[in-house]
């Protein structure tokens, strides 16, 4: 009967041996306790015995090479069995990566996945030295009080801060809750609110791969960018209106310019008279980009994406609408797949929400770009103008900035500039 | 000076007078047999990660155990060493539940609780493999005192190897044995290495230790403890000495183990010579050899012994294999005796 | 029953013990000839004979290590070190072998033996003579660990040890051996693990064990000077310890003082206050404080000694810095 030879453990913590040397040769007779191998663990090396007769049928490792404990290294039997044709376990590992690779393959989207990661370690060595060093005396705001008060607090319903504390360092006691006299007191609502048993399902729902990146990408940015926003209100009533003009015009071309379309060539302009926005933080310096690749928030089933028109600057508004459109349709995936430099080269971006009725948001900027701007729903208000009231077509766009790039006031005329471009819309046509 | 080196080849004289001798000679065979397929059999689930910790394995110094061991009654004691399985099944500790503890079941000698190191057998007198060198000599002279205070006539026999002559205990407790006068056999395995220390690098007075216990007013002797016959003789006189007398002997035995330390010593320390030479004395090959010539047993009769043996370790693993792990209850279990 | 030292109530309970139970010996270093190095044992050579009351060679490993082979085998030994720093010479016997051999033998074995040293500073015996290895000891399942504070507990205490089927290590406060105190004519035990309040008070509990002790009654008076109600706990057992007693203690006065007279440092009060925070934080009205003798060696000259050891001073000062506004 055939008998597997495992690399045998030497040891508790030995997980892995080296074959230093075959001591017999395929087809030798081999004895109970005979040699076989020398075995190099992380300690020494150890002369394996056999605990089987018969012959050493097949070397399955070969000197040199590492194997795990309790993988097969050859097999001793008789001369007339049979031998398995290779061990598959000891690929094990392997296999595992090639699984990996295999299903980045057939979802494009897990390039991505792979680029943030790759840019995220690349971030980690630049911005080191930059972390904001923001300390707040934690003793002004912590009320000092005995484990024993805050209990009878609790139970007494007493806010804490109310109570003073005449305890050694002002430490609220027992005594001082106790003693203390309450004024009138508020209801708080959540005491009112009847409870229902309702039960939601409780079961941990696994991440998809880019459910992870996106965690990845978003705390990374939330951790290293101190933002900041800027939140101005447009009056896209004139922008509107042009729009309008455009589209008759291009109604046989069958191009059609959105609300968005002129969102994006309003930024784009921006950016061009204030460049700094188009930029990096990189430690002690900005990296300044030659071109606008203006990246266009894309929620997908799987989750957000954020891919770019490359070099925006050159394009104008019709242009700068064919784009989006066709960025839009291969994100969904019609068309070619987004190429890695749309996906990856983003200079700066928009996010838009306005078609689920959202009045205003702040946006999280994906890193290294150093800015994005987040657009409400364009709704139909009353304003007054020259003291009349007219209904005036309003839109709330919030700019989230890099803080560490520019200041509020630079944030500040930036968004103005937008604001103006899209209420003078006649400029976004130059 | 009360010492006694016993002679070489002496077997066939005194041996002639032994009434049932071929079961007396197939019994050592057997016993020496079975500790040398227990290790076997321990080093190869050692490899298969069923048996964990530390193993030290007893091969090659058969003879020792079983030859002085078969000399004792049910009323002495028995302290020993890590090394202890070979003790343990000379001893006639269960097989089953030897293998068992070692892994770490709850139908283990010890719960599981013990493992390699610490077997023990408190039924059996067989007070512990003890795994800090040089650790047992003091409870040796404790159980030796409590035979002698209750005059029960047991005697304690107290294993040791030649690494734990340099602590300081076995200098201590030879003096307190003397001194007490307390019924305590000695013996010295001495297989010239502690661990992978060659006695000679780390011991001042010579390869010999026996001497030594002159300084203690002990007497003493030396025995080939590979040879199971002349370690069975020594004991005996050593044994009668000590019942007659009250007070302890020190019995030295040369011995070698052919493995090494633990499993996972590459024996760097020591030439493949030098264990080629010992493996000539193997005495699970020279006893077998001279029962045959001798005409004692039958070939036979040896492949009988062989066959039974061989099943006994397939059932012991199989029994440990198969034995439940123990309860987590356990944890807190045999820490205290309740007051 | 007229008041004793603790000398003659642990001798009391010896002499009963060597009078009740054949099966109990006595093995130490100069306990017969000499009579034991604070006479605890004069006498009982005479008494009760050499194979009872043995002499021992200076072998403190050895001798240690044959009480609990003997116990093993059905003896009930008692060992008197000289000091409970010769422990550290025998520590494998006592921790290696007297805790574990019940448990790696999977209960075959069990070692019914007590093991009786004097402890602590205060005496001018400088570094290697004043630790307090009690506190070290206490760690190690398999072991049970006492210390009385007065000849009362004294009595009752060593007469549960020596009747216990488990290795108990009996410290004797080195300071307290001329102590006097009542002794009840009646048969009494104390069971392992169980503390004693002293005192009864309001404000405040107190706690530590053996020589503490002293320090703690001190400290209780000087607070009931400033009208502050202490109340006193002696933990007695190191091992187990009896947070019943404690907790119940806290949750009256919602404060906690512990002291140890070994070096704070590891001392066993840490454990102690560890758990209490554990289990009694909603009762706790202020920080427990912890007061251990100087992290340092012990000194041989006595002011030196004096400023290592913790005084009922400094600990009313550091109540009334950290804990009580009066």
């Amino acid at each position: 009967m055939v008998k597997e030879i495992t690399m045998p453990s030497m040891g508790a913590d030995m997980t892995e041996g080296t074959i230093v040397k075959w001591l017999k040769n395929e087809g030798d007779k081999i004895s109970k306790g005979d040699k076989l191998a020398e075995i190099e663990t992380d300690k020494t090396v150890v002369e394996m015995e056999a605990y089987n007769e018969g012959f050493l049928r097949k070397i399955t490792s070969s000197e040199g090479s590492s194997v795990k404990v309790g993988n097969i290294i050859g097999y001793i039997g008789d001369m007339d069995d049979d031998i398995p044709e290779t061990p598959t376990q000891n690929q094990s590992i392997e296999t595992k990566v090639e699984e990996i690779k295999e299903v980045s393959e057939k979802n494009n989207i897990s390039e991505e996945v792979l680029e943030t990661i790759k840019t995220n370690t690349d971030n980690l060595s630049t911005n080191k030295s930059n972390q904001v060093d923001i300390s707040i005396n934690a003793d002004s705001i912590r009320i000092k009080a005995s484990p024993m008060a805050k209990r009878l607090a609790k139970e007494k319903n007493i806010e804490l801060s109310n109570v003073i504390g005449t305890g050694p360092g002002g430490r609220i006691s027992k005594d001082d809750v106790n003693n203390y006299i309450p004024g009138p007191t508020l209801v708080s609502s959540s005491d009112i609110v009847s409870s229902k048993n309702i039960s939601l399902d409780d079961s941990n729902i696994p991440l998809n791969t880019m459910r992870q990146a996106i965690a990845r990408v978003t705390v990374k940015s939330k951790t290293d960018i101190p933002h900041f926003q800027v939140i101005v209100e447009v009056d896209m009533t004139e922008a509107m209106k042009m729009r309008e003009d455009i589209n008759e015009d291009l109604e046989n071309n069958g191009i059609k310019v959105s609300v968005n379309d002129l969102i994006l060539k309003s930024t784009v302009n921006s950016l061009i008279k204030y460049p700094k926005w188009n930029s990096s933080f990189d430690g002690d310096k900005l990296i300044s980009h030659s071109g606008v690749n203006l990246g266009i928030a894309i929620a997908l089933e799987q989750g957000l994406i954020v891919p770019a028109i490359l070099n925006a600057q050159n394009l104008d508004l019709i242009s700068l609408a064919v784009k989006s459109k066709d960025l839009g349709n291969r994100a969904k995936g019609n068309g070619n797949p987004l190429s890695n430099e749309e996906l990856t080269t983003g200079t700066f971006s928009t996010s838009n929400l306005g078609m689920f009725g959202t009045h205003s948001f702040t946006a999280i900027i994906v890193p290294p770009q150093s800015g994005i701007i987040a657009l409400g729903v364009v709704k139909k208000e009353p304003k007054i103008i020259n003291n009349e009231i007219q209904i005036r077509q309003i839109m709330f766009a919030t700019m989230s900035a890099d803080h560490r790039v520019g200041d509020g006031a630079e944030g500040a005329i930036f968004m103005n500039e937008f604001k103006q471009l899209l209420e003078k819309p006649s400029r976004l046509l130059l | 000076m009360a010492t006694l080196k016993q002679e070489k080849n002496n077997k066939t004289s005194k041996l002639t007078q032994v009434v049932d001798e071929k079961k007396e000679m197939l019994d050592l065979y057997k016993q020496m047999f079975l500790i040398r397929q227990f290790e076997l059999a321990c080093g190869e689930n050692y490899t298969k990660g069923n048996i964990r910790g530390f193993l030290h394995l007893y091969i090659g110094q058969e003879a020792t155990a079983v030859g002085s061991i078969s000399c004792l009654n049910d009323q002495d004691y028995i302290v020993t060493h890590y090394r202890d399985h070979g003790h343990a099944l000379a001893r006639g500790l269960d097989v089953n539940r030897s293998m068992a503890e070692l892994f770490g079941k709850a139908s283990g000698l010890s719960k599981g609780k013990g493992g390699s190191m610490h077997l023990f057998d408190a039924g059996k007198k067989f007070m512990g493999g003890h795994a800090i060198v040089g650790g047992q000599f003091p409870l040796a002279t404790g159980l030796a005192l409590a035979c002698q205070y209750k005059k029960t006539g047991g005697i304690v026999v107290c294993f040791f190897g030649d690494g734990s002559t340099n602590q300081g205990t076995y200098h201590e407790t030879l003096n307190l044995a003397s001194v007490w006068k307390l019924p305590i056999l000695f013996i010295l395995e001495n297989n010239k290495y502690g661990m992978g220390s060659s006695i000679d690098r780390v011991r001042a007075g010579g390869e010999d230790f026996y001497t030594g216990a002159n300084t203690y007013d002990i007497p003493a002797a030396q025995v080939d403890g590979m040879d199971v016959l002349a370690e069975k003789e020594a004991t005996k006189i050593a044994v009668d000495k000590v019942r007659q007398n009250g007070g302890p002997f020190y019995l030295e035995c040369k011995t070698f183990r052919f493995v090494g330390h633990s499993l996972a010593d590459g024996q760097k320390y020591r030439k493949t010579d030098e264990i080629k030479e010992w493996e000539k004395k193997d005495p699970l090959t020279k006893f077998p050899e001279w029962i045959l010539s001798a005409g004692i047993a039958k070939k036979t009769d040896l492949e009988k012994i062989h066959q039974e043996v061989n099943k006994n370790i397939e059932d012991a693993v199989n029994f440990a294999e198969t034995s439940l792990e123990p309860k987590s209850s356990e944890l807190y279990e045999d820490i205290y005796k309740i007051d | 029953m007229p008041e004793i030292v603790m000398r003659e109530a642990i001798k009391m309970g010896l002499e009963e013990a060597l009078e009740n139970d054949p099966n109990v010996l006595i093995l130490g270093e100069d306990i017969g000839a000499y009579g034991g190095a604070y006479a605890v044992t004069d006498g009982f050579l005479k008494k009760f004979g050499p194979e009872r009351i043995k002499d021992t060679p200076i072998s403190e490993a050895t001798f240690i290590g044959t009480g609990i082979g003997a116990a093993s085998a059905g003896l009930r030994p008692i060992i008197e070190l000289m000091s409970i720093s010769f422990s550290l010479v025998g520590f494998d016997q006592i921790v290696n072998m007297a805790a574990n051999l019940r448990y790696m033998s999977g209960g075959q074995i069990h070692v019914p033996m007590v093991i009786r040293a004097p402890t602590g500073a205060g005496v001018q015996l400088a570094a290697t003579h004043s630790q307090s290895v009690e506190t070290w000891l206490a760690e190690v399942p398999g072991l049970y660990c006492v210390c009385p504070s007065n000849p009362k507990d004294a009595l009752g205490l060593l007469r549960t040890s020596i009747k216990s089927n488990n290795p108990v290590i009996f410290a004797e406060p080195a300071l307290l051996y001329g102590l006097k105190g009542d002794v009840p004519e009646d048969y009494y035990e104390i069971p392992l693990g169980s503390a004693s309040v002293s005192k009864e008070g309001k404000d405040i509990t107190l706690l530590s064990y053996g020589a503490g002790m002293s320090v703690i009654n001190d400290t209780e008076k000087i607070l009931s000077s400033k009208n502050i109600s202490a109340e006193i706990i002696d933990l007695r057992s190191l091992n187990p310890i009896d947070y019943k007693t404690i907790g119940k203690s806290i949750k009256k006065t919602n404060h906690l003082l512990a002291l140890d007279t070994a070096r704070k440092n590891g001392g066993i009060m840490g454990e102690v206050v560890s758990n209490i925070q554990e289990d009694f934080n909603d009762w706790l009205d202020g920080p427990i404080i912890r007061v251990g003798a100087k992290d340092v060696p012990w000194p041989y000259n006595k002011n030196l000694e004096g400023a290592a050891y913790p005084s009922a001073e400094n600990i009313v000062n550091t109540i009334l810095e950290k804990l009580i506004k009066v």
